[in-house]
């Protein structure tokens, strides 16, 4: 007979995979662990709050990221998206258009980046790789054209207050990076959408033979992508307090590395948004301890790539 | 040939027929299910029986699938009767899977006519034919590996809760409905909640049929649902398909093993090259005929 009434949560527990997307979570208490043993800036408040800050703009990129990959697409292109968004805001500010205008235009401009990139990739039938590696280009070009290659100073009071304001004791940065995690979090498990993204990338010919229209969904991937990566460009700018055309390829780098250390399958089709914001708060803990400890900088993405490599690893054996 | 075996593949036998056929193939799409259409066409020799109308669910008539110049199925005749299993058996390249795809909507037919309960139908997408209620168990079973059973039961048929403009899984109602279609054919599942990953082989057929049958679904296609399985979990899938049968659904089934179709089947078409080369209702057949229909030898040794 059908047993149907074993609890779900018990029976997670027991899913190798369920540990494969806990990866970077078990890696990140271990690390807080060990930079507050060998600092003690390193838990104090004013650290704690620098750090989740500074981790909100690669939270949102990554969230976009994990859309795309679980679809079992790439998305190379999200960080010069992110610094064409930036020099739209810049540009269309410096015009004087209001910056209301500017951020909706730097919204906007990702996302299309995004439509193009999946309406390439899915009607198209080519490469993920190769569509977005010519729009990683293609964007970052259109940047230094538009600006000229110079940067743009912007000193809004509603960019300043995005940047350094607070609820409490929790800047807007972070607000706004929990509210796009959880709404990603309840799309992708609460909604139609969710699931058929999933079965996209699971098996797409098993979803189109169940009907799933698998060229919208992942054409919608890759704007969700590319609408987030804009929203980073607008937060990006606020943080700096200016529109640079100056590519941000650690971005890039580091977003791919968030969504493999929280367990995502780079072949699409498993994983969760929890996985990948705790991956995305683990690299910049890493960073920010670093720093604590006066490593010099130069070290920073060689330990990146080293946390990364281990964390594939490790997910290979617990499946 | 003992007919336990498979059916072997006879390239030459494929070659020889393909050069003759296919002339004769009708511009016009036929008069819908009149009389005349029951009567055996010329590609249908040796049918004993005519169908019998009360009965019949679907009915085939003569319909082609052309690929540029592959001829893949010419002038097939043929219909399935509520209630009872009907076998669609042939060599490889035959074109058995192809004629399953004109009806599940895969394909357009080049030529011919599909019915439904005696009213012509056009699908112009699986969906389509889902709707009608004929739904298909692929050779490739179209699971998805990361998802759960009752994810892959209800994939794109998840019941929604509303809230205003949005709309949210129902997931404790798919849970509960899912144990419900599968305790209704009895199948053995650790858990609903479990990944398909995990499934056995047979296990994965069951929830592929579970989902076909579990649709209101008037007719249910398979091919060739056994070819991977061992021979208990073979026993278990026939299990299934019986109870479908027993439940009063018409089944299409594409087999390679002839023991299995000559304990199953009510009805049984033979297709080489294409071509629709006779029908027997099961009882009045043996294993060693369906062999020569299959091979041509009946024909090579009147010659
Ligand atoms: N999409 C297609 N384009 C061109 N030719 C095709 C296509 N699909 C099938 N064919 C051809 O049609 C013929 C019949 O193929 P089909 O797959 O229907 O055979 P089958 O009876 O299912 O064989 P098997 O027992 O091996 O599954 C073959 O010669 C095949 O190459
Ligand atoms: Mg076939």
């Amino acid at each position: 007979m059908t047993q149907a009434t074993t609890s779900p949560s018990w029976e997670r527990l027991r899913d190798p995979s369920f540990w494969a997307d806990w990866t970077a979570a078990v890696a990140l208490v271990l690390l807080i662990i060990g930079f507050s043993i060998a600092s003690p800036v390193f838990l104090t408040l004013g650290n704690i709050q620098a750090l989740l800050l500074a981790a909100a703009i690669l939270v949102v990129l990554t969230i976009g990221q994990t859309y795309v990959i679980l679809t079992g697409g790439i998305d190379l292109s999200v960080a010069s998206i992110l610094t064409l968004g930036s020099v739209v805001l810049g540009q269309a500010y410096s015009r004087g258009w209001g910056i209301g205008v500017a951020c909706l235009l730097a919204i906007v401009t990702g996302t299309l980046v995004g439509l193009i990139n999946g309406l390439v990739i899915a009607k198209g039938k080519i490469t993920d790789f190769i569509v977005t590696l010519g729009s990683l280009s293609a964007a970052s070009g259109a940047a230094l054209v538009l600006s000229n290659g110079r940067p743009v100073q912007i000193a809004d009071p509603f960019l300043l207050r995005l940047a350094t304001g607070r609820l409490g004791p929790i800047g807007y940065f972070v607000i706004l990076a929990a509210i796009v995690a959880i709404i990603a979090h309840f799309v992708l498990f609460h909604s139609r959408f969710g699931t058929h993204l999933l079965a996209t990338g699971g098996d797409t010919e098993a979803a189109r033979a169940m009907g799933i229209n698998t060229d919208r969904i992942k054409i919608t991937a890759y704007i969700i992508s590319g609408c987030l990566a804009g929203i980073a460009g607008v937060l990006l700018t606020a943080r700096v307090g200016a529109a640079e055309p100056a590519s941000n390829t650690s971005f890039l780098l580091n977003s791919v590395a968030a969504v493999v250390l929280g367990g995502v399958s780079l072949f699409g089709g498993r994983g969760t948004v929890i996985g990948p914001v705790v991956g995305a708060l683990l690299l910049t803990a890493l960073v920010n301890g670093l720093t604590l400890l006066a490593v010099s900088q130069f070290y920073q993405p060689l330990a990146v790539g080293i946390v990364v490599v281990l964390a594939a690893l490790l997910m290979r054996y617990q499946q | 040939m003992s007919f336990n075996e498979p059916i072997h593949r006879s390239e030459n036998h494929r070659a020889e027929n393909e050069a003759g056929n296919g002339s004769s193939h009708p511009d016009s799409i036929p008069p819908p299910f009149t009389d005349d259409d029951f009567l055996p066409s010329e590609a249908v020799r040796s049918i004993p029986a005519q169908p019998d109308r009360a009965n019949v669910l679907l009915y085939i008539d003569q319909v082609s699938k052309w690929f540029g110049n592959v001829h893949a199925i010419t002038d097939i005749t043929i219909w399935a009767n509520r209630g009872e299993i009907t076998a669609i058996v042939g060599d490889n390249g035959a074109g058995k899977s192809t004629l399953i795809k004109c009806i599940s909507g895969v394909h357009g037919p080049t030529a011919g006519q599909v019915f439904l309960d005696g009213k012509p139908v056009h699908f112009t997408s699986p969906e389509d034919a889902r709707r009608a209620g004929i739904e298909t168990v692929y050779q490739t079973l179209a699971l998805c590996n990361d998802l759960t059973i009752w994810q892959n039961l209800f994939l794109n048929r998840e019941m929604v809760n509303h809230w205003g403009p949005l709309s949210f899984l129902d997931q404790r109602a798919m849970r509960r409905r899912s144990a419900e279609m599968l305790s209704r054919l009895e199948v053995n599942i650790p858990s609903i909640n479990a990944r398909v990953r995990r499934l056995s082989g047979g296990q994965r057929q069951a929830v592929a049929i579970s989902r076909a049958a579990g649709w209101g679904s008037r007719l249910v296609i398979m091919d060739e649902p056994t070819a991977a399985l061992g021979v208990r979990e073979t026993a278990r899938v026939e299990e299934l398909i019986l109870r479908l049968r027993d439940d009063g659904l018409a089944v299409l089934l594409i087999s390679h093993n002839f023991d299995q179709v000559m304990r199953l089947s009510n009805q049984i078409w033979v297709m080489r090259s294409g071509r629709l080369v006779g029908g027997r209702r099961t009882q009045d057949t043996s294993g060693k005929e369906l062999v020569s229909m299959i091979t041509g030898a009946q024909q090579e040794e009147a010659l």
